[in-house]
């Protein structure tokens, strides 16, 4: 690729992802009423949509190879306890991360 | 009527760097195992672009104008590969479509908020939606201020890792596996606020069992796409009994 080409692939890769980021406030402006349905939609997405961020992040683990998913399984228990327990973002989220770290260093 | 101008009054009265000061406290905390987790995919994703040839240049005005991890990672790929602008285009409204929900579920929380609001959509990767949707503000803290320091901390710490990445890229040497979990672990607590903030879970459950489902279906690389359309028709089709429910207030 020349640097022109790169230049232009790399200008499509921004143009694509602000494309996604502002088309809803794009269609939607402020100054009208926005539609009852994606009101609706804008209310209970997001709860499904942190579901889907935390497959996302696991997407790459493999139940059926390597440590089968042992290690995240048991850091994601370490942090929901923790987060119960305690409920401070920062320790839940060092304390499992440091779990999940000491297992795929030390035991898998 | 009067308090409501005495309300007003105090607000003017609040010196603007007062403002910021509070807005940037407030926001700081929230942003720091974003801190860790981009720094380490970030001097990741610097590394990555290094030993495939490209001078640092590349991962620094990528992580600036991009700001988008998943998709960065991919155009390296397309970079090596065979021109082709339309395709980078395609791929990259796939890969990214999810930040349309993000959009979706911030038309209302980024009213009013002027050109604050460019930014913060611009801006509006996985991590500044999730914290900017869920964090408590509180009441005497500038809304759009804290999500602006919240997103202009994570696209610093973005940048910063990239450049490290690709300035140092063949002299790091980190024993830091496993580190990448920091991640997972935020959207695992992310989620979980959310389900101990709802009454019912009935869309965070959906999520889950949705994503997964496609996750088994269509495999690691393609399930985004089924699963985004599959959540957006069960919503759909349970808008009533939800709208009825009570779960959306």
């Amino acid at each position: 690729m020349t640097l022109t080409q790169q230049i232009v692939t790399i200008g499509m890769v921004v143009l694509g992802t602000a494309a996604t980021r502002f088309l809803p406030f794009l269609v939607f402006p402020a100054g009208k009423p926005t539609p009852k349905y994606v009101q609706y939609l804008g209310k209970v997405l997001p709860a499904a949509v942190f579901g889907l961020l935390v497959v996302y992040s696991l997407k790459d683990v493999s139940i059926l190879s390597g440590s089968r998913g042992i290690p995240e399984l048991i850091a994601i228990i370490v942090v929901v306890v923790l987060h119960i327990w305690k409920r401070q973002m920062l320790l839940s989220i060092a304390g499992g991360t440091v779990c999940y770290m000491l297992l795929v260093q030390m035991v898998f | 009527m009067q308090s409501e101008s005495t309300v007003l009054q105090t607000k003017m009265s609040v010196p603007r760097s007062e403002k910021l000061k509070k807005a940037f406290k407030a926001a700081f905390p929230y942003t720091i195992p974003i801190f860790a987790g981009f720094w380490f995919l970030g001097i990741t994703y610097g590394i990555y672009m290094n030993v495939s040839g490209f001078s640092f240049w590349y991962p620094m005005l990528m992580s600036i104008t991009i700001f988008a991890g998943s998709i960065e990672f991919v155009t390296v790929n397309m970079l090596l590969g065979a021109f082709n602008p339309l395709q980078a285009f395609a791929m990259t409204l796939m890969i990214n479509a999810r930040h349309l929900f993000y959009g979706i579920s911030m038309l209302d929380k980024f009213r009013g908020l002027g050109w604050k609001k460019f930014y913060l959509i611009f801006g509006m990767c996985d991590e500044s939606f999730s914290i900017n949707y869920t964090a408590d503000i509180p009441e005497d803290v500038d809304r759009g201020w804290f999500m602006f320091f919240v997103t202009l901390l994570n696209h610093i710490y973005w940048f910063s890792g990239a450049a490290l990445g690709g300035v140092f890229g063949s002299l790091i040497h980190f024993d830091t596996e496993g580190l990448e979990f920091v991640m997972t672990a935020m959207f695992v607590v992310i989620f979980l606020e959310q389900w101990l903030k709802e009454k019912k879970h009935t869309s965070s459950l959906l999520g889950l069992g949705i994503s997964l489902l496609c996750l088994t279906a269509f495999g690691a690389d393609h399930f985004i796409i089924p699963a985004m359309l599959a959540i957006v028709a069960v919503l759909t089709m349970m808008r009533r009994p939800l709208e009825k429910g009570g779960e959306v207030q």
